[in-house]
């Protein structure tokens, strides 16, 4: 895109929608075409994303033999009735072979996503989820909170009255469940949903190198259709729809649908509500360059207040939420971007 | 000189002053089809979006009598509304006569009263005209009862018109040329002419809006201003014809203006005379009375480094607003800002989204007072309109607060309705006295700071658009006052307190805080908002601390979906003031201004 810089690539993602849908081959032979057009680093993280119920272990061992070093498996529950709820093909033993596959072919970096905040779960029937996850001892555990997005089916069932959701009270404990169960069983919360198994020496071995670049405004570059790519200020995406992208391509244009080049306000939005879902939170140093301002001089003050109340951590060099701070992400964010220092009248 | 005409178009508020100006300009063809607007001499955006003409405005028209004479007429349009009274008022000092409009529905209003009045002060030859004859419900026989009875015209001069669909226009401009006096003046004498506006425009400075009495001005010529003395050389003269027109001179009796790069915007008065440096002129013009301020406020800038900013657009805002005043301020709270006084309510709204407009300028406006004044133990005597400065109460023996003598005129099935409203204020019915047979003026006397708000308002609501008013200044009254505060979190917020009578103390208090609970963001903390009077808590209100978010996931794909979100909520919080640890929007204060009765 707007990047000339020669990039050394040093992760690789097939997902969105289900690539294991695809030849074995064909996902072969895609990995073998990206590494041949880009620069890769050699131990470039290379994930597979595989749905239970459309994957086999011949093609997970096509993936592993084509360079794949990462499977990241949607599991979402080993519940049935939640499985149901979310309208997923796939049994809680589609999800047990597909981990037991990836292992079997040789996968040692292994990604599990879970949903917790289905209608009629408990602590307790979500503990049994974690419990089982942790059985399996992937390196990498994503935990998403149910939303209802406007327009999609699910949000429109809700209004529709066709079930109860949760309260949020009970969201909220499922929330905490997971960080104490996890944390107490050896993974590190390294992002509001993602969880990684720590490994002595190396703690951060085992996040996901791929996902953390779309919370640090580092440029990425995304192939196919829907896919979003940034290169500070500028991000663009392509056409969601498969057949425009096909002959867009066929007729040697790009595919692009739309983009947006960030203002410096929208940039420090950003970087508010990304770094603050980190554990590694905002470096002041990195802030300072990012926008050429000092920001202990200009919102220096929040932070003291923010760490009396628990809502953060900070050290010299960085500031986080804490555990409790997660809870209140967007509105501790709005407070730091309309925060008088940063709005209309000042300048910086 | 004798083919000039200096007239304003004075009238009650929206009686059709600008529509009438509109038809005068059309006819005089100084402005082509393309580029005409309805009521064009409402230039400013606050006069469109309000409809209401605020400042007056003078246009110079070229117009063909029957006699086959041109002449030339300055027109000045100017507001209705009863607070910019003051610049009906400047521009009759360079007219020789008004044309007074008096719509054929809603009859003669209290504004039709008090221009008359001061048309008459300056001796002013007055056209009665009658407008929108072309309402279905106009009464021009009532209306010409009217200007007979009430205003003591002969109603055999009405002219009949309908500003809007164009009739009557002619007999309107022939009626100005013959029986309106050309002004009078020696052009051959010394110079001499009145300052009767001025604005700021970027590239040219100060532009100083003159009527000429006598002698001649034209570039080169080196003015002096009578009152500073300060001297400047003549770049430009000219007349208004929606755009400025330079000339060759400006001679007696004419209306126009003078740029002489001017640097110092406070050198420019309203009311100075100026004069040529050369061959001076004896003695400087009356010049005007000074307005009176009737409400206070103070204005602080937003952003904290904005006091410079805002100190000059003040004095180049000033320029154009003669009624305006103010001196330096601080607030504990706020920091750097100024206490203005106004002619009101709306005047105070001008002046705000004018300095906002204008000048790029985010403000914070304390609430509004009037000024009170206070006899304490030792015998000294002050007058105070600053919640901030208000004394320690026991050393207080005596507060004093101004009443005014409101007229209002209204149909008489409103009668009950305007009595409940005035009693509601602290009012006292006087006197009242049927104009009509179904008119009647009632005479009230009210504390001027119950009008400030939203007596107007609502005096129009509860008359269905039929009450209008008027009032004047009386003398100041004892009362019974107390300073109410407003704590937020413990700690007293200057800017918010104000000075109240007893009785409404407590209602005050709690309209602020509820205002304030539904303006101030969910912060982490808990937010208690308090009124007290002293040490003693009248009203509370609380604000909970941030709801927990539920949170979704964020990748490349929904991250601008995110941001927008959020720019969307930082829009809507734009311009906070940190006080204490609250952080509070500029429309909490605004909320808090504007706080009504109910
Ligand atoms: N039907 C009718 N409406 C009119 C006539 N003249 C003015 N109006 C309407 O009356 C309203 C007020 O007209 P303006 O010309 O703005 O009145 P104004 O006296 O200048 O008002 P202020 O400057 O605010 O005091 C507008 O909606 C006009 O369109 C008329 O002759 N007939
Ligand atoms: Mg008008």
């Amino acid at each position: 895109m707007v990047c000339t810089a020669p990039f050394l690539f040093d992760t690789l993602y097939l997902g969105g929608g289900t690539p294991s849908l695809l030849e074995a081959e064909v996902i072969d032979s895609i990995i073998d075409a990206v590494r041949n057009r880009f620069k890769f680093l050699k131990a470039a993280e290379i994930t597979v994303e595989v749905n239970p119920g459309a994957v086999t272990f011949g093609q997970l061992k096509t993936y592993h033999r084509a360079g794949a070093n990462r499977i990241n498996i949607g599991v979402q529950s080993f519940d049935q009735s939640n499985l149901d709820f979310l309208g997923r093909i796939h049994t809680a033993d589609d999800a047990i072979y597909v981990l037991n596959a990836s292992r079997k072919a040789g996968f040692e970096n292994i990604g599990l996503d879970l949903i917790y905040g289905i209608p009629g779960q408990t602590v307790t029937s979500w503990l049994a989820d974690l419990v089982k996850a942790v059985e399996f001892a992937p390196e990498h555990l994503a935990c998403y909170m149910l939303t209802y997005e406007p327009k999609t089916p699910l949000s429109i069932a809700r209004k529709k009255g066709r079930f109860n959701p949760l309260s949020k009270k009970i969201v909220f404990d499922l929330f905490e469940t997971t960080l104490t169960f996890l944390t107490t069983n050896g993974y590190e919360q390294y992002e509001i949903s993602n969880f990684s198994k720590k490994v002595i020496g190396s703690p951060g071995l085992r996040r996901s190198r791929h996902n953390q670049k779309y919370w640090s405004a580092v440029p990425y570059l995304g192939l196919g259709p829907s896919a979003h790519s940034f290169c500070s200020p500028k991000r663009q995406w392509n056409h969601r729809s498969v057949r425009r992208y096909i002959n867009d391509l066929n007729n040697g244009v790009l595919p692009i649908m739309g983009q947006e080049v960030l203002t410096r306000s929208q940039r420090m939005i950003e970087a508010f509500c990304l770094g603050l879902r980190r554990k590694n939170g905002i470096s002041f140093e990195s802030f300072n360059q990012a926008f050429g301002v000092d920001f202990e001089q200009v919102i220096g003050d929040v932070i003291p207040d923010l760490e009396e109340k628990g809502l953060i951590k900070a050290d010299q060099h960085h500031f986080a939420l804490s555990q409790k701070g997660l809870l209140f992400l967007d509105s501790i964010t709005e407070m730091f971007i309309t925060h008088p220092a940063f709005s209309a009248g000042t300048r910086l | 000189m004798n083919n000039i005409r200096n007239f304003s178009i004075i009238a009650h508020i929206d009686h059709g002053k600008s529509t009438l100006s509109d038809r005068l300009i059309q006819t005089a063809d100084i402005v082509s089809d393309r580029d005409f607007q309805d009521q064009i001499l409402d230039t400013m955006d606050i006069e469109r979006e309000r409809g209401i003409t605020i400042k007056s405005q003078t246009v110079c028209l070229p117009y063909t009598a029957n006699d086959g004479n041109i002449y030339f007429l300055n027109l000045i349009d100017t507001p209705g509304h009863v607070d910019f009274t003051y610049e009906v008022s400047r521009a009759l000092a360079s007219c020789e006569g008004a044309l007074l409009l008096v719509d054929a529905s809603q009859g003669v209003e209290a504004q039709t009263l008090a221009n008359l009045y001061l048309a008459m002060e300056h001796d002013l030859v007055i056209i009665p005209v009658i407008n929108k004859i072309d309402l279905p419900s106009a009464d021009a026989e009532r209306v010409k009862k009217q200007i007979n009875e009430d205003l003591g015209l002969d109603p055999e001069t009405a002219i009949l018109v309908s500003a809007k669909e164009g009739t009557g226009i002619d007999i309107v401009l022939e009626a100005i040329v013959k029986n309106l006096p050309p002004p009078s003046g020696d052009p051959g004498a010394p110079f001499k002419a009145l300052i009767f506006d001025s604005h700021y425009d970027a590239y040219r400075g100060t532009i100083v809006h003159i009527r000429v009495f006598q002698g001649k001005i034209k570039a080169g010529n080196t003015i002096i201003f009578m009152s500073s003395q300060a001297a400047y050389k003549v770049e430009e003269v000219g007349v208004f014809q929606i755009e400025r027109l330079p000339q060759n001179e400006l001679t007696a009796g004419q209306v126009g203006y003078f740029i002489a790069g001017i640097k110092t915007v406070s050198d420019t008065r309203c009311g100075d005379t100026i004069t040529i440096k050369d061959r001076p002129c004896d003695a400087s013009m009356p010049g005007f009375k000074e307005s009176k301020p009737v409400v206070f406020s103070s204005i602080y800038p937003v952003a904290s480094d904005g006091y410079e900013e805002l100190a000059v657009a003040l004095e180049k805002l000033k320029l154009n607003d003669a009624a305006l005043i103010y001196e330096k301020d601080t607030s504990k709270a706020l920091g750097f800002g100024f206490r203005c006084g106004f002619l009101g309510l709306l005047h105070l709204e001008v002046v705000q989204e004018r300095l906002e407009r204008e000048y790029g300028l985010s403000l914070i406006l304390t609430s509004p007072s009037v000024q009170y004044e206070l006899i304490m133990t030792d015998g000294s005597k002050f007058t105070i309109d600053n919640p901030a400065l208000y004394p320690d109460p026991s050393g207080i023996v005596q507060t004093k607060e101004p009443f005014i003598r409101a007229a209002i005129i209204v149909p008489d099935r409103y009668m009950g309705a305007v009595m409940n409203l005035c009693l509601d204020r602290r009012g006292i019915n006087t006197n009242y006295q049927y104009l009509t047979s179904d008119r009647l003026e009632m005479i009230f006397e009210i504390p001027l700071a119950e009008i400030v708000y939203d007596f107007y308002d609502t005096l129009k609501s509860i008359t269905q658009g039929y009450g209008s008013f008027d009032y004047d200044l009386l003398k100041f009254r004892e009362t019974d006052l107390v300073k109410t505060d407003i704590l937020i979190n413990g700690e007293r917020v200057d800017a918010l307190s104000q000075l109240v009578h007893r009785d409404k103390a407590e209602k005050r208090a709690r309209q602020v805080c509820g205002k304030l609970r539904d303006e101030i963001p969910r912060q982490m903390f808990k937010i208690a908002i308090q009124g007290a009077i002293g040490a003693k808590i009248i009203s509370r209100k609380t604000i909970s601390p941030f709801r927990k978010d539920v949170t979704a996931k964020c990748y490349g794909g929904d991250i601008t979906r995110k941001r927008k979100l959020l720019e969307k909520q930082k829009k809507g919080k734009k311009r906070m003031k940190m006080v204490g640890q609250v952080m509070i929007p500029q429309s909490a204060f605004l909320a808090v201004l504007k706080t009504d009765t109910d």
